[in-house]
């Protein structure tokens, strides 16, 4: 981490809290995000009942707040800090969506296209979630973005892929059109057959976000014998959307174990299927599927068998009975290498297969000789930082840059990529990125008061309540969760740390009287004689950390011995109280907010 | 005062003593002194030690008087026993209950007001007596409870916070100590535990009394330029003595070499005390020469602090002198604990 060269006094390696990456990675969640909403600062504001500000808040960073709030894979609740004390994280994805649910009508805050155009016009092919951020970042710049969508409406895999009984329609509708509404011309139906004629007609910049749209396919013995009853997951899930697909067969198996298979399995419960299974190749620690959307599939009791590698479709007369297995075993050999045998085979019969094994990119469109180069899998070669493809304005995001992720990485794409955009466009190096920013203010009201609730709610977190068991059935639309009470998200916001109100030291000011060693709950602070490397400093520290990916900060000498204030921030609870009991305010808790740079907005940071 | 009770939350790693208890168990109430109050150190202090010496609570009793210090016994050990008593009685208090069950362990806080002024004679009688128990001084040199006026302890030309200096001579506890016959005397500092936590072990350990001062700096009234008990001053003109590494009991001996000569002496119960004179030739177990250490360093204007003179072996504490049961008074049956009108009337007789 930061480290400025050197002490007034001693060789100490001073941590350098005025880089902004330091205050930002105590923030866990805010770090995990893609987008680095500013989790903390929008829990705040929903315990104030401000829904509308946290609302807005949240879509500066993530755009999607009503979407992301109910379909989130959440890298932010791993890292929670919560995790780390024995106990669960905070509900965060669940307390964005009370943000979006309980908001007002916040239409005339949301940013307009510009009045006047600056003259460039940019092509997005998909209108999925990272054109859609790169549209809401530089319509209001003066550009004119055109998204071009082979489909009659905007969302992308998040309406074609994700079950209207976790994210309805309406919800999905209305923050599509928060952008839309800002000026981006739409076309609907118009699937792109040729780069090389987009690119014929001139526009400044193209972004290509058309996805990872390609179901993989399972080709084993008897899969073409009976075609119509073996369906590719996101094909069949898109076309449930569109109502192609209105029943199944009762007997239903699912193959793959991902969150595409987890919502196949729960639809075709929806559709009439009443002995549902999801077969997966490996045990249990090995399913891709988040542990939250396996939890909602066996409540809908939904059998899921481990081990079994499928081996050929059974067919008979024509008709698909079964599927038949390899049933594994795996071991682990001395490299650590994971290896199976097969112990028998096994059929199980079905009357329809459903292949979620996982997705591909596709670019058939896409001429391999006008500069775009193409690598490994026949994926386009992007960079990592500024999106831009190896042909000069063509810029690639979201799923279709670098394969299959979530909803929350393609909005962090769109945010880049339009930094990139608006430079190319400039005439500025793309590859000069712009610096995050951040600012730091004392949230002291007076001498035991704080501008934030720095008690600590022992309670546990709050229990989503799901729609009943027999009604939600009834129809696929029937939204299963049913959102926290006004209650359970006061319970639940009081749960935050608040770990974005820094404990923030000034060395001179420390007469080292032990108070704030002394009060810490967690013992995170200790003042030792400086020793280096900070692996030998961390052995000195009242309690070593158990996880080292939280950094430790090393104050200047203190004045009196010139030993060094040592904190250890992986399991400081934000509890203020060191600044508390400390008697000459070395210690303040200070409000980190962190300036994230987007199109146009670059130099405000500096 | 702190505005929230202490997060009951736990480091992961938070490790158990013999008894299975976390050092957070140790705790007591929040502290409603100053921020930045030396007491509060020494509480932390007495914390740690009781954690390694693996007390059980519910043996311990903590004595205090009045005064800042008189508050300490509230920040730790909240399920022990407590008294806290009318100002400067705090000695008597102890002694009857030291008397009354020998097996309690006796942790009595005073400070500088409480025990040198209108205490002292308490003190003084607590040390002849030799009460088993821990003698904790917490030493500032004011009255903060009475908003900074010079106690006993001041030094001569120690200033008030209005830069009025200090005209009388100062009381020192170690010194009165040791010429009563003491047989545990120490000086520590508040702001410096790898000091103090062995000391105090120690302390606990020791049959006896063990008077350990504690230079313990009171941040509002006694911490500017010009004061003698300063953070900043003790931390310039403290001369250790002594350092003290605490062996408990069935433990290997593990302490980092010194060069220096180094003096074990073995405690009751089987513990050991490693003691290292920092000077060469300083014998912690000779009374005269700790006390001619003490003057000479007051003399330079420093501060002796370290475990300044200890006699374990020769120690006779009151319960000894007073031949008194091993077990509490209360568990004794009543046969036992009164001999009945016939001895009494036998006893008479002899008045006769």
């Amino acid at each position: 981490m930061p480290l400025s060269p050197v002490s007034r006094w001693l060789d100490v390696a001073v941590t350098d809290v005025s880089n902004p990456d330091y205050y930002h990675k105590v923030v866990d969640c805010q770090w995990a995000c893609p987008a680095h909403t500013d989790v903390p600062g929008y829990l705040r504001l929903i315990a104030l009942g401000r829904y509308d500000d946290a609302y807005m808040l949240n879509r500066e960073s993530n755009v999607f707040p009503g979407i992301l709030g109910r379909t989130c894979d959440r890298p932010c609740e791993p890292a929670c800090r919560r995790g780390r004390l024995d106990e669960k994280p905070v509900a965060i994805c669940r307390l964005k969506r009370v943000a979006a649910d309980r908001r007002g009508d916040i239409t005339d805050r949301l940013p307009t296209g510009a009045a006047e155009k600056n003259g460039k016009r940019i092509a997005c092919v998909g209108a999925g979630p990272a054109s859609l951020t790169v549209a809401n970042d530089l319509l209001p710049l003066g550009y004119d973005v055109t998204i071009f969508e082979q489909t009659p409406k905007p969302g992308g895999l998040m309406r074609f892929n994700i079950p209207a009984f976790r994210l309805p329609v309406q919800v999905l509708d209305e923050e599509c059109d928060y952008v839309i509404r800002m000026g981006a011309e739409m076309r609907y139906d118009t699937p792109i057959t040729s780069m090389k004629g987009l690119l014929d007609e001139g526009y400044d910049a193209v972004f290509v976000g058309s996805g990872a749209p390609k179901g993989k396919e399972l080709n084993l013995p008897g899969r073409w014998d009976a075609p119509d009853q073996v369906h590719i997951g996101i094909e069949w899930l898109a076309n449930i959307h569109f109502g192609h697909v209105t029943r199944l067969e009762p007997r239903v198996l699912i193959i793959g174990v991902g969150n595409t298979a987890m919502d196949c399995c729960r639809s075709a419960k929806r559709l009439g299927a009443t002995d549902v299974k999801v077969v997966a190749r490996r045990g249990r620690q090995h399913f891709k599927a988040s542990q939250w959307e396996l939890e909602d599939a066996e409540e809908e009791q939904i059998e899921i068998i481990e081990n079994h590698q499928p081996s050929r479709f059974v067919v008979e007369d024509g008709r698909l009975t079964g599927l038949e297995f390899d049933v594994l075993e795996w071991t682990e050999d001395e490299s650590g290498r994971q290896r199976s045998t097969v112990l028998r085979k096994e059929i199980i019969p079905t009357d329809a297969v459903i292949l979620a094994i996982g997705q591909d990119n596709a670019f058939p469109w896409i001429e391999r000789d006008i500069g775009i180069a193409f690598g490994e899998w026949e994926m386009p070669v992007v960079d990592r930082e500024t999106f831009q493809s190896t042909r000069e304005g063509v810029f690639f995001g979201g799923d279709a840059a670098w394969g299959p992720e979530n909803i929350i990485w393609a909005v962090a794409h769109g945010h880049q990529a339009a930094i990139s955009i608006h430079a190319y466009c400039e005439g500025r190096d793309v590859a000069e990125r712009p610096p995050r920013g951040m600012t730091l203010s004392s949230v002291k009201m007076g001498m035991q008061s704080w501008a934030y609730d720095n008690d600590y709610e022992t309670a546990k977190r709050q229990k989503m309540t799901h729609e009943d068991l027999t009604t939600r059935f009834a129809d696929i639309g029937i939204e299963v969760e049913l959102g926290f009470t006004p209650e359970q998200a006061a319970r639940e916001v009081r749960r935050c740390l608040n770990c974005d109100i820094q404990t923030h030291f000034t060395a001179p000011l420390c007469i080292e009287c032990d108070a704030c060693v002394d009060v810490c709950p967690t013992r995170c602070l200790t003042i030792t004689p400086y020793v280096s490397p900070i692996d030998e400093l961390r052995q000195l520290l009242s309690a070593p950390a158990l996880n080292l990916d939280q950094e430790v900060y090393v104050s200047h000498a203190l004045p009196q011995t010139r030993r060094v204030m040592v904190k250890d921030e992986d399991v400081c609870v934000h509890c203020g109280l060191c600044a508390e009991r400390c008697p000459t305010a070395a210690w303040d808790m200070m409000l980190f907010d962190l300036k994230l740079p987007y199109a146009g907005q670059e130099m405000a940071i500096r | 005062m702190s505005s929230i009770a202490k997060p009951p939350v736990f480091h992961p790693s938070a490790r158990t003593n013999a008894l299975g208890l976390r050092l957070r168990d140790y705790e007591g109430g929040m502290s409603t002194l100053c921020a930045g109050c030396g007491h509060d150190s020494v509480t932390a202090a007495l914390i740690q030690a009781a954690w390694e010496l693996s007390i059980s609570p519910e043996i311990a009793a903590k004595m205090s008087g009045i005064g800042c210090s008189a508050k300490t016994t509230a920040y730790f050990m909240k399920q022990s026993h407590g008294f806290n008593s009318v100002h400067g009685r705090m000695p008597s208090v102890t002694t009857g209950a030291a008397a009354a069950n020998r097996q309690l362990v006796c942790i009595g806080i005073s400070g500088d007001g409480d025990s040198l002024s209108i205490g002292l004679g308490q003190m003084c009688h607590a040390v002849r007596r030799n009460v088993n128990m821990l003698y904790v001084l917490e030493n500032n040199g004011v009255y903060g409870l009475t908003k900074g006026q010079f106690s006993a302890s001041a030094d001569i030309g120690s200033t008030s916070r209005k830069g009025v200096p200090n005209q009388m001579a100062p009381i020192d506890p170690v010194l009165l100590a040791l010429s009563l016959g003491a047989t545990f005397v120490a000086r520590s500092f508040s702001g410096d535990k790898q000091q103090l936590v062995p000391i105090l072990k120690a302390g606990i350990t020791h049959r006896g009394l063990a008077l350990v001062d504690v230079i313990s700096p009171c941040v509002t009234f006694n911490n500017h330029e010009g004061s003698t008990k300063s953070y900043a001053h003790t931390r310039t003109h403290e001369v250790e003595a002594v350092a003290t590494d605490f062996v408990p009991l069935k433990h290997a001996i593990d302490i980092a070499p010194s060069n220096g000569a180094v003096i074990d002496v073995s405690m009751h119960d089987g513990s050991l005390l490693r003691l290292r004179p920092a000077t060469a030739g300083y014998d912690p177990t000779d009374r005269a020469a700790a006390y001619a250490h003490v003057r000479a360093c007051q003399a330079r204007g420093e501060i002796a602090t370290g475990l300044l003179f200890v006699d374990e072996g020769s120690s006779q504490e009151m319960c000894d002198e007073l031949k008194l049961p091993a077990e509490p008074l209360h568990d004794l049956p009543f046969e036992r604990l009164c001999p009945g009108s016939r001895a009494l009337d036998e006893l008479m007789e002899r008045y006769r």
